[in-house]
């Protein structure tokens, strides 16, 4: 193999075709508020983490619905379950619950 | 009273408010361009946002005209000339009057424009128009004769769209795709249906509510993206692209059927209205109202008077007030000439 | 593939008379194709084309790797229109893809400012003392090419078929992106679904391939190639077309932009040697054509003498289906009968160099 001084990116796409969703429809289908999200953002607005760390309880919840899930078990560690984004989500999305499934189901991701 | 108006534009505001004006005692002729009234809801399956039968709208629009003997509907004409006394018919038939309602509503979108979406080039690249024609043959099933397995809908075609001159929101088309993937749910319940939005505007009641229970309940998935192009797969699927806003990266994938939710555009004979009848029009194409608040259902013209989506993407209950209230309009500007 | 709107972009295409500009960097990597395309022009179809030695590069590559100004780019590109004023010509054809997208947009942008003409104008005078006419007519010479397909097929020595199955050969058509892109409507068939190309091939005989990633760039984007250190992405956008298109197993690429050509046809090989990875149907690249060197092998021209031998992915194989009659022996002769060198083999081609060619040295 020559080396040219560069390497290839890698696409950045989600692709849908080759993720798995077999966890993704667990996830929904075991709490499907979850897919009532809007993305008004007012959850990561309020995130005690989401102020101090690059954690993004929308954007993680979001990507782990599309089957990209990796690094989101990682993320989810890094909230401290405080409940506000509860407090504020306008569709009554039990989001601590969410934080808690997804751990559940991607502990070994 | 003995007055004549004649209604231009036998769909639901124009029935609507031809019933209106005979119950009023008003002599009714409606033109109608197509061979039977009713419009556009005639090829049309299902009514967001109670599921409605569009048939079941439009037998009791039916009966409400069928016992008068003040009206007369001439089916398949069009009218080339309109001022508030007679209408000039394409064939240079006259017809005199004391007042006219246009009601001659809008165009569906032509998806074709949209190039890059492939319909009219990929198989199984369809509008909601011809979902809902699917609806009412029975049966939606890809070219091949399958059923489907994964399908996306795709908001805002030719709506909200500087490169089709199409600036407006169409405003029915949000409700009427989560309406569609609620009914595509039910029929396979095992598929997988994404539509795609630029935003969710559920503007009537019951309509949030409707979103919501096809998030929750149906597992619809929306994502907040526009597709930028679709192209065939090797598997005669077809490749859709877009961006999840949401996450912020691109997102592609194969899906069996993609459905252009097509937009309402001005009716092409408005041009004519404006050039031949001096009414006036707005930048969008719809017609202009003389005022938006106090007088919305007349023209710039003393007894011409608009009815529904002549002037503005409307749903089928604003549309059927809106002939009740150019029926009223009228009556009023009858007794006070 | 029913390409039911290519119709509605139809363009003024001059039938003769044209003032030819050449690209920058064509002749170099496929030095064949603007010879061929001035004699198929001249030879095969009787049409007067002017070849001017005075023209210079339009300055796009600078232009758009954001060295060379607006102003000095319009100023270039008037001095050209006035060469072919003064050549006695109207009717423009640029060989480069980039240019003829310049040319367009710089035409588009005086029609819409023409305080910018003036004053191009005058530039031009201080620095040349030249005037120019806008010309009559301007088109891509794969516009000319596509103008003239029917007389071509008429002409035609052999067509787009495999002589072995009798099927029409599979062809990947890849329009630059400053064809149509940039303005749709001058483009043949628009920017979605181009047709300049794809009607060259249907009139020869062949079939298009359409892939998924048809429409996406090569990714040779001027700045971003020019940067090593941006050339991962470049590559990958070739990667991802390649990839696309391998199932549906083509028989070669064509493209009409200079650039397109010469990424689909040299990353192939750079990929190979990266990553290991081939993308035709005998483990090794797919051949990457001109379409001045597809209409030349269509017209029964030979192909050392249309410099097929300079392609990275070795193109015998096509030949082959196609019942070209080549030597295999004169492949790296050049036109005056001498040894050119030949390139080290590599993971990317079919023939193996040390049997295929004794050479005559």
């Amino acid at each position: 193999m020559i080396n040219f001084g560069f390497s290839i990116s890698k696409p950045r796409a989600i692709d849908i075709d080759r993720n798995n969703l077999r966890k993704s429809s667990e996830i929904t289908r075991e709490m499907p508020e979850l897919q009532s999200c809007i993305g008004c953002g007012s959850c990561t607005a309020t995130c005690t983490a989401g102020n101090l760390t690059e954690f993004n309880f929308r954007k993680v919840h979001t990507l782990v619905r599309r089957g990209e899930y990796q690094g989101a078990y990682e993320e989810m560690n890094k909230c401290m379950l405080c409940g506000k984004c509860r407090l504020v989500c306008p569709r009554g999305i039990n989001t601590r619950g969410v934080v808690m499934l997804i751990k559940r189901k991607l502990g070994d991701f | 009273m003995g007055y004549h108006t004649i209604v231009i534009g036998g769909g639901v505001a124009g029935m609507q408010c031809a019933s209106e004006l005979l119950r009023q005692g008003v002599a009714v002729t409606i033109l109608e361009k197509e061979s039977e009234l009713g419009g556009k809801i005639r090829n049309w399956h299902k009514l967001f946002p109670t599921f409605t039968p569009a048939e079941e709208v439009l037998a009791e629009l039916r009966s409400r005209l069928i016992s008068s003997p003040n009206l007369a509907v001439r089916t398949g004409c069009e009218a080339a000339k309109i001022a508030s006394d007679r209408v000039v018919l394409t064939s240079g038939e006259v017809l005199e009057c004391d007042s006219v309602v246009v009601a001659t509503g809008f165009t569906l979108f032509d998806a074709k424009v949209k190039e890059e979406y492939g319909y009219g080039i990929y198989d199984n690249v369809i509008t909601s128009a011809d979902l809902e024609r699917m609806f009412n043959e029975g049966a939606v099933r890809l070219k091949s004769g399958v059923t489907p397995r994964r399908i996306a809908i795709l908001h805002c075609v030719g709506s909200r769209d500087e490169k089709v001159c199409q600036r407006h929101c169409s405003k029915v088309c949000c409700v009427t795709g989560v309406k569609q993937a609620m009914e595509l749910k039910r029929m396979f319940p095992g598929a997988d249906i994404f539509n795609f939005y630029m935003d969710i505007r559920m503007f009537g009641p019951g309509y949030e509510e409707m979103y919501r229970e096809a998030q929750v309940d149906y597992n619809v998935h929306f994502v907040r993206g526009r597709i930028s192009e679709v192209s065939p797969t090797i598997d005669c699927r077809l490749q859709i692209k877009a961006e999840d806003t949401l996450t912020g990266r691109p997102l592609k994938m194969a899906v069996d059927m993609l459905v252009l939710l097509v937009g309402m555009k001005s009716n092409a004979l408005n041009e004519n209205l404006v050039a031949e009848c001096g009414l006036k029009a707005q930048p969008s194409g719809f017609m202009q109202p003389r005022d938006s608040f106090l007088h919305n259902v007349e023209s710039n013209r003393e007894g011409i008077f608009y009815a529904g989506a002549v002037t503005a993407p409307k749903n089928v209950g604003e549309s059927m007030n809106e002939g009740t209230a150019a029926a009223r309009a009228v009556v009023e500007w009858l007794a006070k000439r | 593939m029913k390409r039911s709107s290519w119709t509605d972009y139809q363009k003024d295409i001059a039938d003769d008379n044209y003032y030819y500009a050449r690209s920058c960097i064509r002749q170099n990597f496929f030095p064949g194709s603007e010879k061929v395309f001035l004699d198929i022009l001249s030879k095969d179809l009787g049409r007067d084309i002017y070849d001017d030695p005075l023209h210079t590069s339009c300055t796009g590559i600078g232009y758009h790797s954001d060295v060379v100004p607006l102003e000095t780019i319009m100023t270039v590109v008037a001095r050209q229109f006035a060469l072919m004023s003064e050549a006695g010509y109207e009717n423009f054809t640029s060989s480069c893809i980039t240019s003829f997208g310049i040319y367009t947009e710089l035409l588009a942008t005086w029609e819409e400012f023409p305080e910018l003409e003036e004053r191009t104008r005058e530039n031009l005078f201080k620095a040349t003392g030249r005037e120019f006419k806008v010309p009559k007519n301007l088109a891509h010479t794969s516009d000319v090419m596509f103008h003239h397909r029917e007389e071509i097929a008429r002409k035609a020595k052999r067509k787009l078929v495999n002589v072995y199955t009798g099927e029409p050969l599979k062809v990947v058509e890849h329009i630059g992106c400053h064809y149509a892109k940039i303005f749709p409507k001058k483009g043949i068939g628009g920017s979605e679904f181009p047709y300049v190309l794809a009607g060259m091939v249907e009139s020869w005989g062949g079939e298009i391939v359409d892939y998924p990633e048809r429409r996406h760039c090569c990714g040779f984007g001027f700045r971003n190639y020019l940067v090593q250190a941006n050339r991962g992405y470049s590559i990958a956008n070739s990667q991802r077309k390649l990839e696309s298109m391998a199932p549906y197993k083509p028989d070669f690429i064509v493209c009409n932009c200079p650039g397109c050509s010469m990424f689909l046809d040299k990353w192939q090989y750079t990929l190979a040697e990266m990553e290991g990875t081939t993308y035709g149907q005998n483990g090794a690249g797919i051949p990457v054509l001109t379409y001045e060197e597809m209409a030349g092998l269509v017209l029964g021209y030979d192909p050392w003498e249309l410099g097929m031998q300079m392609h990275q992915v070795d193109v015998e194989p096509l030949l082959d289906k196609m019942g070209v009659e080549y030597d295999p022996s004169a492949k790296y002769l050049g036109g005056d009968g001498k040894y050119i060198g030949r390139p080290e083999s590599a993971i990317v081609n079919s023939c193996s160099q040390e049997v295929l060619y004794k050479m005559k040295k």
